[in-house]
């Protein structure tokens, strides 16, 4: 099995050795993995196959059993994320709000479903369950600042926004296509 | 102790007992799918729903531990009729091509749907398609046969220490699998099946090669020889209706001749002169100062294992082909030549309790010969299903006997299929060599044994001390190569074998039909039948089995010649993915 997700992170990737020094202090405390994970996951925007077998061995726990947990909680991506991670709350409170709305306008705007990444790798989508703002609701995460009381109109322009922010910073190359401007929906 | 009544009976347990337990032990037998004795008790089938009078809802029995004056219902109409629900749901998402599945005949989930009355699926949603993987020279996995019981899971972390499968996913997306999917094939697995003794379904099986050896028996320009393992005639009567452990060595050399093959020979030929040779490589590497301990290397299983899990350590391992192997490289050499048969003509077929000796036949090393060495390895499994196909009833077969010269074994070749056997078979015959007496030993009570996990013993043949180690199941194995790699080098030799119990409790051999909580007795009654097999016998020791006797002297020359290095010895070699063994601190039965 050759690890084809991270090419070109090789474990002399400084990331590795804050990761090891994390897994050296949680070693001892049982049941560690999960703030590993957490730690893994801050370090490298998503767990890929290196990492995880890293963890494994690091850890001494199986590598098929650290993948069943990491499989099993939402929280953890197994898929590299976007430079600006939107996370849409579904809970309740944003539910009855019409964060569905807001999660299907942000789908149609950078064309993607949930789970993926924009091409440019500046955005992907998840949905989650309670951010803890429900008297924001409905509430989004992009890129972990919190935006509320949020509509699907308001959508086209916050993305525009930090796109060409990003563009600005030479994070990523002007769009091919029109960028979505704010006030394309009606 | 605890005092409960269990459908009106009183019953009294120990303390820590479960209803399950209570209820089995007076005969209530309360079904299940997940639950495996001192194994897995996760209640997530829910087939094992009992009342409790005064708890809220139905319990599982083998979560709820007895407590004082506990009334327990395991019968009335919301149990059946949950239990029954259970069965609907997990069959409106399973693959029913039941007449085409190889474990209809002893499917626990369909024992328990007809148990259950079940008539119709009230529930219609979406279904996992169909999905094997098949990739594995050893292993076939079905997922859309998979109930999620997760007994492989357990089986392969608790009694196997390896971890090669988990629960991945949740909800609808689970499934078990190895380390990011891959196929089982790219996983550190060893091959040895003991997930598929323990599946109710037909989910997880032995990859069959029953076909291939059907087209090699009806090809006329075909000379089609089979060897069978030690530990197959203990077992396979077990298919017919015989007991448990019951000896059908005759009746399954009449039906194996019945099917067609041209010459029926038996590996315990083999297992002899794997005995002439590990026993002198443990004396020139006593003599030599070779690594030591000398580990033995007949266990597929564990040879997978090792290169995966101690790819540092495998020095220490015989390089010693097993005798599945070295038959092979025997029977298209030597006999080849002695029978003027063209080595290109003859199909060597094994009937084995393995499933990871269908990985060892296809390892690259093994083509001594010039060709494939073991065309086609069968489980004692799938020469059940043969012989039925035949329409044989084995049990009803006038015994024959194996041909010559290869199917000429002695009592030491037999013992091999069990735990302590390779060595006690390796210290008669150091026991003669070794001389200082008329009346060498015979039996070496000191290495037997029958439970799971390490024996250790000192064995003084002639001034010379031996300390001998054996351990059966890899998580044992495990142990003791931690010790081995951490510099324990008190031992001399050691015998490791990947199943629980030897290769009597092999992945290939046939699946009790009480289900799997009766593995362990029937393990027991296996190796007291080899141990009778043996005693039988008028040869008991390696060296004096006059067909190997003849086979230096024609062939081969001496132990460790030129030719059986060429011949019967190999090398491993560390395999990815590396394996990871679970920490000591980690580890440890899920109660």
């Amino acid at each position: 099995m050759s690890c084809n997700c991270c090419k070109g992170m090789i474990t002399e990737d400084p990331r590795f050795a804050e990761l090891d020094a994390f897994i050296a202090s949680a070693k001892s405390t049982p049941g560690s993995l999960i703030s590993v994970l957490h730690k893994a996951q801050h370090l490298f925007g998503f767990l890929p196959e290196e990492v995880l077998q890293h963890i494994a061995a690091g850890l001494q726990i199986p590598p098929a059993e650290v993948y069943g947990v990491v499989t099993f909680y939402n929280y953890f991506s197994t898929e590299p994320v976007g430079r600006f991670p939107i996370s849409v709350c579904m809970g309740t409170a944003c539910y009855v709000q019409g964060a569905d709305r807001v999660l299907a306008k942000i789908e149609s705007e950078l064309g993607i479903k949930t789970g993926q990444v924009t091409d440019d790798g500046l955005f992907s989508l998840v949905s989650c369950r309670c951010v803890g703002a429900c008297g924001l609701a409905p509430v989004i995460t992009i890129g972990g600042e919190v935006h509320g009381k949020l509509t699907e109109h308001d959508v086209p322009k916050l993305l525009a926004e930090i796109r060409q922010q990003a563009i600005a910073d030479g994070l990523v190359e002007a769009p091919v296509q029109e960028p979505v401007a704010a006030g394309s929906d009606k | 102790m605890i005092n409960l009544t269990i459908d009106r009976k009183q019953v009294q347990v120990e303390s820590g007992t479960t209803v399950l337990e209570a209820a089995r032990s007076m005969g209530v037998n309360i079904p299940t799918l997940c639950y495996l004795k001192n194994i897995n008790k996760i209640g997530a089938c829910r087939m094992c729903l009992v009342e409790v009078k005064g708890a809220r809802g139905l319990q599982t029995s083998c979560t709820t531990p007895c407590t004082e004056g506990m009334e327990v219902t395991t019968n009335n109409t919301a149990v059946r009729a949950a239990r029954k629900l259970v069965l609907e749901l997990l069959l409106s998402d399973h693959n029913m091509e039941c007449p085409t599945c190889v474990r209809a005949g002893n499917c626990e989930l369909l024992q328990l749907s007809q148990e259950h009355g079940v008539s119709g699926i009230r529930y219609e949603g979406e279904k996992h398609a169909a999905h094997c993987d098949c990739d594995s020279p050893s292993l076939s996995i079905d997922s859309s046969k998979c109930v999620l019981c997760q007994r492989c899971v357990a089986v392969c972390r608790e009694v196997q220490g390896v971890s090669a499968i988990s629960l991945v996913g949740r909800g609808f997306e689970s499934a078990v699998t190895p380390f990011w999917k891959t196929s089982i094939d790219a996983a550190a697995c060893a091959l040895c099946g003991q997930c598929t003794l323990v599946c109710p379904t037909g989910a997880l099986t032995e990859k069959d090669d029953t076909e291939k050896v059907w087209a090699a028996l009806m090809d006329p320009t075909k000379h089609v020889i089979v060897q069978t393992a030690p530990a197959t005639r203990v077992a396979i009567g077990e298919m017919f209706g015989m007991p448990h452990g019951a000896i059908a060595t005759g009746q399954m050399v009449a039906a194996i001749r019945s099917l067609g093959f041209d010459r029926v020979f038996d590996t315990n030929f083999s297992a002899d002169l794997t005995i002439m040779e590990e026993a002198s490589e443990l004396v020139s590497r006593l003599q030599n100062g070779g690594p030591l301990p000398l580990i033995t290397s007949c266990s597929p299983g564990w040879v997978k294992y090792a290169e995966h899990f101690f790819p540092d350590q495998l020095d220490h391992l015989s390089s010693c082909k097993s005798p599945q192997q070295m038959f092979g490289a025997i029977a298209k050499t030597y006999y080849a030549e002695k029978q003027g048969i063209d080595p290109k003509d003859i199909v060597s077929v094994s009937i084995m309790p393995c499933t990871a000796k269908k990985f060892e036949a296809a390892r690259d090393e093994m083509n001594a010969s010039g060709y494939q060495d073991v065309d086609y390895v069968l489980t004692t499994r799938e020469l059940g299903r043969m012989i039925k196909q035949a329409g044989l009833n084995l049990a009803k077969l006038r015994p024959e006997e194996y041909d010559v010269p290869l199917g000429i074994g002695t009592g030491a070749g037999q013992i091999f299929g069990t735990t302590g056997g390779v060595m006690e078979a390796a210290m008669r015959t150091a026991a003669a060599w070794l001389g200082g007496t008329d009346m060498p030993r015979l039996t070496f009570q000191e290495v037997r044994g029958e439970v799971a996990g390490i024996r250790e013993a000192t064995v003084v043949i002639n001034g010379n001390v031996f300390f001998l180690a054996i351990a059966n199941g890899l998580a044992a194995a495990g142990r003791i190569m931690e010790k081995i790699k951490a510099g324990d080098t008190r031992y001399h030799f050691v015998e490791i074998m990947g199943c629980p119990g030897g290769c009597i409790g092999g992945g290939g051999q046939p699946i009790p039909s009480e289900g799997p909580d009766a593995l362990e007795e029937v393990r027991l009654a296996r190796i007291k039948s080899m141990y009778a097999i043996d005693e039988a016998q008028t040869i008991r020791r390696s060296h004096e089995n006059p067909a190997i006797q003849e086979l230096y002297r024609e062939f081969l020359g001496a132990p460790l010649s030129h030719k059986s290095h060429e011949l019967l010895h190999t090398h491993y070699h560390g395999r990815g993915p590396a394996g990871v063994r679970k920490a000591a601190a980690a580890s440890g039965v899920k109660k």
